[in-house]
């Protein structure tokens, strides 16, 4: 579904992304973890063309996202997004923020899309939000509303850029339920995360990255009973501390 | 001091002050302030664009325009613009193109600058999370600003905008010097028919300050009330 092939990516004279490569079947869900400022969030970003890179492909459902005849509005729509700072639109209501793109972007007639959001409301449990402005909702709530928001274009594949980083702890869990039964529907997922619980219960594959590269591509499993590498080591001996 | 002034002057001359003088400063300001927005905004869309040449163009222009002095563009469309005209057309005489179109145009132009500046500063308040929230839904360049971030950006900049048009409702009275009359030119006109310099004058500041101030305060009304729920 996402295949991601040696990709390199620099601001300036910093390199940020070296030579990464990985891939996303249909159906699986891919946490990628790693300490901050390894190049999670931008490599998630090459995937739907959010950030240009300047070497390798990516190609999404068989298109390549870094070629300039694609039409990456396109494409876009098909690729789901969350944000870590949610990234609702303020000054619509709950319900606006959920059709809008389905009637600019994909053409849906006002009442359908209203009915897909209602729908989608209902399954992030916000149905009683709808009428409301994302400013009245919590973190966790917003965050919700924002996964929901993907989900109303039907995408093919969700990518999560810490969808739980900015939230409260007492609401991550009410995000990452609504991730974890994404992915029992069978939801190809590429997840920025330092949940490790979520990794642990949902991922089929950890990716660890670090200063930019792609250290270690292994099954969950693998990863957290004995991972290769004396960084990823480290920063699980870190973060399972806490 | 007051017991030799003649006050009915002013009541003598309401209609024409306001019927003629003060419905086009009204109109020249509104009509001057919807297309200066208008431009501005697409001015603002050009200067923050990485189209190579485009943003440079419209910076150009907006700085040109913001180190002259408007008398001097209105003198300048004024006189000789009738000359492009014929120069471009190539028409036997200069084109006329009459005061109130020449000041609105001027007005127009002008404001723009001004309005750009303004705009620029809404839509970069804007973080760019929204933008790419915007894209990442599908959504195509014209989609985003025109249902993402113009909305916002314009609501944040309501009260800049507004304070710009009040000074543009003020600045309007230089019209005066291509001899339109509006509101300010009808009580100079009344004024020195009469010879009543003093009343015309202390009442044209008056209606001035008057109109601004609650025009402010309808601003500030108007603010609290389109806010942006966060």
């Amino acid at each position: 579904m996402i295949t991601i092939s040696n990709v390199s990516k620099w601001y300036g004279t910093m390199q940020v992304l070296k030579n990464c490569s990985a891939e996303v079947a249909k159906g699986e869900v891919v946490v990628v973890c790693g300490p901050s400022g390894s190049g999670k969030s931008t490599l998630i970003k090459c995937v739907n063309g959010l950030e240009p890179f300047e070497q390798g492909t990516v190609t999404v459902d068989g298109i390549s996202v870094g070629d300039r005849k694609t039409n990456l509005p396109k494409l876009r729509a098909r690729i789901g997004m969350v944000f870590q700072h949610f990234e609702l639109f303020p000054h619509l209501s709950v319900m606006r923020n959920l059709s809008l793109a389905q009637i600019k972007v994909l053409g849906r007639n006002p009442k359908a899309a209203d009915e897909k959001g209602r729908k989608l409301l209902e399954r992030v449990g916000l149905s009683a939000h709808a009428d409301k402005f994302p400013g009245q909702l919590s973190g966790g709530q917003q965050q919700r509303v924002a996964i929901a928001r993907a989900l109303a274009m039907d995408p093919i594949a969700m990518l999560f850029d810490e969808p739980t980083s900015a939230l409260d702890p007492e609401m991550i869990n009410e995000v990452l339920d609504v991730m974890v039964a994404l992915a029992k529907d069978g939801m190809t997922m590429m997840v920025v995360t330092h949940e490790m619980g979520f990794a642990r219960k949902v991922a089929n594959r950890v990716l660890f990255m670090d200063k930019g590269e792609i250290v270690e591509d292994a099954p969950t499993a693998d990863f957290f009973g004995k991972p290769r590498s004396e960084r990823a080591q480290m920063f699980l001996s870190k973060i399972l501390q806490q | 001091m007051f017991a030799n002034f003649d006050w009915d002057v002013i009541i003598r001359s309401l209609p024409y002050l306001f019927l003629d003088g003060m419905r086009f400063t009204i109109m020249l300001t509104l009509m001057a302030t919807a297309g200066g927005v208008v431009i501005g905004t697409l001015l603002a869309m050009a200067r923050l664009s990485n189209i190579p040449g485009l943003s440079q163009v419209a910076g150009a222009y907006v700085n040109l325009i913001r180190s002259m002095p408007l008398v001097l563009v209105i003198f300048w469309f004024y006189f000789l613009v009738p000359y492009i005209g014929q120069w471009i057309t190539g028409a036997s005489r200069p084109i006329q193109v009459g005061a109130f179109l020449s000041a609105l145009v001027t007005f127009t132009l002008f404001e723009a600058a001004y309005f750009c500046e303004i705009m620029r500063a809404g839509i970069q308040s804007i973080p760019r999370g929204q933008a790419q929230a915007a894209q990442a839904l599908g959504m195509t360049y014209w989609t985003a600003m025109g249902e993402i971030i113009l909305p916002q950006a314009f609501r944040n900049m309501v009260p800049v905008l507004l304070t710009q048009t009040i000074i543009l409702f003020q600045d309007t009275s230089l019209v005066y010097v291509i001899s339109v009359t509006d509101f300010f030119g009808a009580a100079s006109k009344v004024a020195q028919r009469d010879g009543r310099l003093v009343e015309m004058y202390l009442f044209a500041a008056a209606v001035y300050f008057i109109i601004s101030l609650a025009a402010s305060y309808w601003v500030r009304r108007l603010q609290s009330r389109i806010a942006i729920i966060r």
